[in-house]
């Protein structure tokens, strides 16, 4: 999968589960400091990619993915 | 009399063929819910209710499934969604007793209670949970028990999975409140099934007797409640505990 592949469909969950304007999800912004997400919606977005892109994020890594662009670093990595 | 109606709806009722899952599935079918009705064993209790829900022109379907494995449970879960398209509703009522004094309660009798009663509520819960996300919306109904709140002889398993349940539904009220989700926990008393048809004569005149409505319950009378809970009536109960139990745990 292209990167911008990745990056449209990210977005595209991001938009739909946090109800913020895409313009808002750029590759710096930390889902809880800028996008306003709270423990919950930071499992149901990670649940939501796994879905989307059949990759499994465990507990572990989840505290780490804590921006956009670390989001598709990760994706990224672990399509393969 | 107010109307529930629960038009729109998909309803998962475990344990659903007998007893008062039984009386569940055809009170939530009555008040216009899709029921998926979720058995252990026996296929022909299943398929009667699923049928008597038919003859008043309700929606039903039978789904087998062993509510202590997850991998059961997640594929039975998604059979559901693929057949009724989504759950709004979730009924944890599967149980088990292996009633012995603790001295001779066998691990297995422990484990086989505990795995089906609360094990089985949180793997349902946790995979139907998802889709509760999805919707912003969801009903849960645990089925406990006065016992696991008063406790009971010779049933240190099913008293110990009962009183887990409640401290699992605040858990669960507590996590997605957020979302639309509530859940809330029923316990009934001395209700006329199949489970307490098993009892000692003794002790069901001893429980009886204790009844400050002088009957017994009645699986409808459970019923009722949970399709209130569910209902819109309902939709600022969360966390709470019901007894329903003709004010036995009173005496």
């Amino acid at each position: 999968m292209e990167e911008n592949e990745i990056r449209a469909k990210v977005a595209k969950v991001i938009t739909e589960k946090l109800g913020v304007d895409e313009t808002r999800v750029v590759d710096s912004a930390e889902y809880v400091k800028d996008l306003g997400a709270d423990s919950l919606a930071l499992v149901d977005i990670a649940m939501a990619f796994e879905d989307e892109f059949g990759v499994k994020i465990p507990d572990e890594d989840l505290g780490k993915i804590d921006t956009v662009g670390k989001t598709i670093s990760y994706i990224k990595e672990h399509l393969s | 009399m107010v109307e529930i109606d629960l038009s729109g709806s998909v309803s998962v009722v475990t344990g659903g063929s007998r007893g008062i899952g039984r009386a569940i599935s055809l009170g939530l079918a009555k008040a216009n819910s899709k029921v998926a009705i979720v058995y252990a064993s026996r296929t022909e209790s299943a398929l009667k209710v699923k049928e008597e829900i038919a003859s008043f022109g309700g929606v039903a379907q039978i789904f087998q499934c062993d509510v202590s494995s997850e991998n059961e449970v997640e594929h039975v879960i998604n059979d559901i969604v693929s057949q009724f398209g989504n759950i709004h509703i979730l009924v944890n009522n599967a149980g088990i007793t292996k009633d012995t004094l603790l001295l001779r309660m066998s691990e297995s009798d422990w484990d086989a209670v505990l795995d089906t009663n609360l094990k089985g509520a949180f793997l349902m819960t946790k995979h139907a949970l998802k889709f509760m996300m999805k919707n912003s919306f969801g009903r849960i109904i645990n089925i406990g028990s006065i016992v696991g709140i008063t406790g009971n002889i010779g049933q240190a398993n099913y008293v110990a999975s009962k009183a887990g349940l409640i401290g699992f539904t605040k858990a669960v009220a507590l996590e997605y409140g957020g979302r639309n989700i509530t859940s809330n926990l029923v316990a009934p008393g001395y209700i006329e099934t199949e489970m307490t048809e098993k009892l000692p004569k003794n002790i069901k005149e001893t429980f009886l007797n204790k009844v400050v409505l002088k009957r017994a319950g009645l699986p409808e009378d459970i019923a009722n409640t949970v399709v209130f809970l569910v209902s819109p009536l309902a939709s600022y109960i969360t966390g709470g505990v019901f007894v329903v139990d003709g004010g036995l745990s009173l005496t």
